[in-house]
């Protein structure tokens, strides 16, 4: 490979289903890139979606920005690929964007070779390995144990590149992929064209959110060219820049560090990065390092615990303000009384009130403990065992937030104003993240079956 | 003194994965980022005090290529686990706003 070898690859937004301006999308397509990309998703919204199997994004976005990507790589004959498919990437959150995919490609006569990579992990796997001593825990975390396994909804892995490595070998044109580490698609390409691992995941690292690596921040379209030394990364819409300094800010964008970062098979070093202003847009980044250690993959699985139920409230009445923690504490023991009364058992649910205008934002990590607003708002929400259980339980502790006595009380028709009737929402099954782990594999595929179809 | 809500570009924070917040005090002039740097004022013990955490659950980098310390601590309530009140970490840095930088 010589070293005039450059790769130009493109990031249409941050997230497939956030939009971005088709005109950005055309006159990417003028600078002829090897690839165009998008990153499907994100643990950011919270465990829900890889519990419940629900995309983020809606199906109509999804499809408009797929459809519009589709166009631009088959009539320019090169691959697009998707990571994280459909916001979770587990096996439903693919499905449902194969299916989109499907559906454009029937609608638009497009013909192609289409590639679904899996990142759902079967729990029987994970516990050979966990038996094989192969799965550790990071951070703070506990090590992993059959229960936990047992009892996730759902897990997934988080590919590296060799998976869309390999489909790019097998001919597919369209990658779909499940769960994987965001630059994934981009280092793929890369490296599949003999670019340098460690500028492959630097360039992956700025596209995978696109223009979030640009000044003003949009979704729009970013285009890098990479060589075997250095990358250099810009917006297609004129209307934004890529300065030395809104490039350092992606690096810095939901990393534990931005010097160091962790990959499956190695460590991106970027501490002895340099940056400089190729023009007023674009910025090159060369000095980049990459690691390499033994291969993991890192877990990510979720588990249901319980059903949810919510009421919001607030209070204008100046006595309870200033008594507001004994007041809820009060509240809360009357209405464990009264659900006890039910037959409830205490294990079976618990209650959570969070107060805005005290603590609501913060919890117990708010520092200004004392300092309380003219008025509160109360979220009060109860998870339980069942559905009819979280129902009837914060039933019993909104009619005690309206009812109960307070030592000053004046407001005695009720001490709280409901703007809804009804004033209840089910919220149905509610999930926490129970996996913070990763496992070791001597194959980067080993966990990511393939399967191709000619759309 | 200069509060860092007065001089800094950016002072935000965000989810590191489900588990870690992670807290960007950025500006957008080289020489107030040297002298805040030089202040002294930002360690792993301020932030600790801040958010009444550890001061060895504190992973505290000064990155100059961004002109931006970043902090990453442990979350007490992982993300949309029960009790969560800020499921993307996006509003857990007021703290940092009135942290008082001796430099006029």
């Amino acid at each position: 490979m010589g070293s005039d070898n450059q790769i130009r690859m493109v990031s249409v937004s941050g997230i497939l289903g956030y939009g971005f301006p088709e005109q950005s999308l055309a006159a990417a397509m003028k600078l002829r890139p090897h690839m165009i990309g998008v990153d499907g998703g994100s643990s950011d919204p919270g465990p829900y979606y890889l519990g419940s199997g629900k995309t983020l994004n809606s199906e109509l976005a999804m499809k408009r920005d797929l459809r519009l990507l589709l166009r631009a790589a088959i009539s320019n004959q090169i691959p697009m690929m998707i990571g994280t498919a459909g916001g979770a990437g587990g096996e439903p959150h693919l499905q449902t964007c194969a299916r989109l995919i499907r559906e454009i490609a029937q609608e638009e006569d497009m013909h192609f070779k289409m590639a679904l990579i899996h990142a759902e992990q079967d729990p029987a796997v994970l516990q050979a390995a966990l038996l094989d001593n192969r799965i550790r825990p990071l951070g703070r975390a506990k090590p992993l144990t059959d229960k936990v396994i047992a009892n996730a909804t759902r897990i997934v892995g988080m590919m590296g590149p060799e998976p869309h490595m390999k489909a790019l070998v097998g001919g597919a044109q369209v990658i779909l992929a499940g769960r994987g580490t965001d630059p994934a698609p981009w280092v793929a390409l890369a490296m599949h064209h003999g670019i340098d691992p460690a500028v492959a995941w630097y360039a992956g690292k700025l596209l995978e959110c696109a223009c979030n690596a640009a000044i003003p921040k949009k979704h729009d379209c970013l285009i890098a060219t990479l060589t075997n030394e250095w990358v250099e990364v810009e917006p297609v819409n004129p209307e934004l820049s890529c300065t030395p300094l809104s490039v350092s800010v992606q690096a810095l964008h939901e990393n534990a560090s931005p010097i160091i970062r962790y990959e499956p098979g190695g460590i991106l070093d970027s501490s002895s990065c340099t940056m400089e202003a190729v023009s007023e847009r674009r910025v090159r980044v060369s000095g980049m390092k990459w690691i390499p250690q033994s291969y993991t993959i890192k877990l990510e699985g979720v588990e249901a615990i319980g059903y949810s139920a919510i009421t919001f409230a607030g209070t204008r009445d100046p006595g309870l303000i200033s008594q507001l923690d004994s007041f809820i504490k009060n509240v809360e023991a009357a209405s464990h009384v009264k659900i006890a009364a039910l037959g409830i058992a205490r294990d079976d649910y618990q209650i959570v009130f969070r107060l805005y205008g005290s603590n609501g934002v913060m919890g117990k990590m708010e520092p200004k403990r004392d300092a309380l607003s003219h008025e509160i708002g109360i979220l009060a929400e109860v998870v339980a065992k069942t559905q009819e259980i979280a129902n009837a339980a914060l039933s019993l502790t909104r009619v005690t937030l309206l009812h109960s006595d307070f030592p000053g009380r004046l407001c005695r028709e009720g001490n709280m104003a409901f703007p809804f009737s009804p004033s209840d929402i089910e919220r149905g099954v509610t999930y926490q993240f129970c996996l913070n782990h990763v496992i070791e594999i001597a194959d980067p595929l080993a966990l990511f079956p393939i399967e191709y179809e000619e759309v | 003194m200069a509060k860092l809500k007065d001089i800094a570009k950016a002072c935000k924070s965000k989810n590191a994965g489900p588990f870690e917040l992670t807290l960007d005090i950025m500006f957008d002039n080289e020489a107030l980022f040297q002298r805040v740097l030089q202040s002294g004022v930002i360690t792993p013990k301020l932030i600790a005090d801040l958010y009444d955490i550890d001061v060895g659950d504190v992973l505290l980098t000064e990155y100059a290529p961004a002109l931006a310390f970043k902090a990453t601590i442990p979350r007490r309530i992982p993300s949309g686990a029960l009790g969560d009140t800020d499921i993307y970490g996006a509003q857990q840095h007021a703290p940092l706003l009135d942290i008082d930088i001796p430099i006029e």
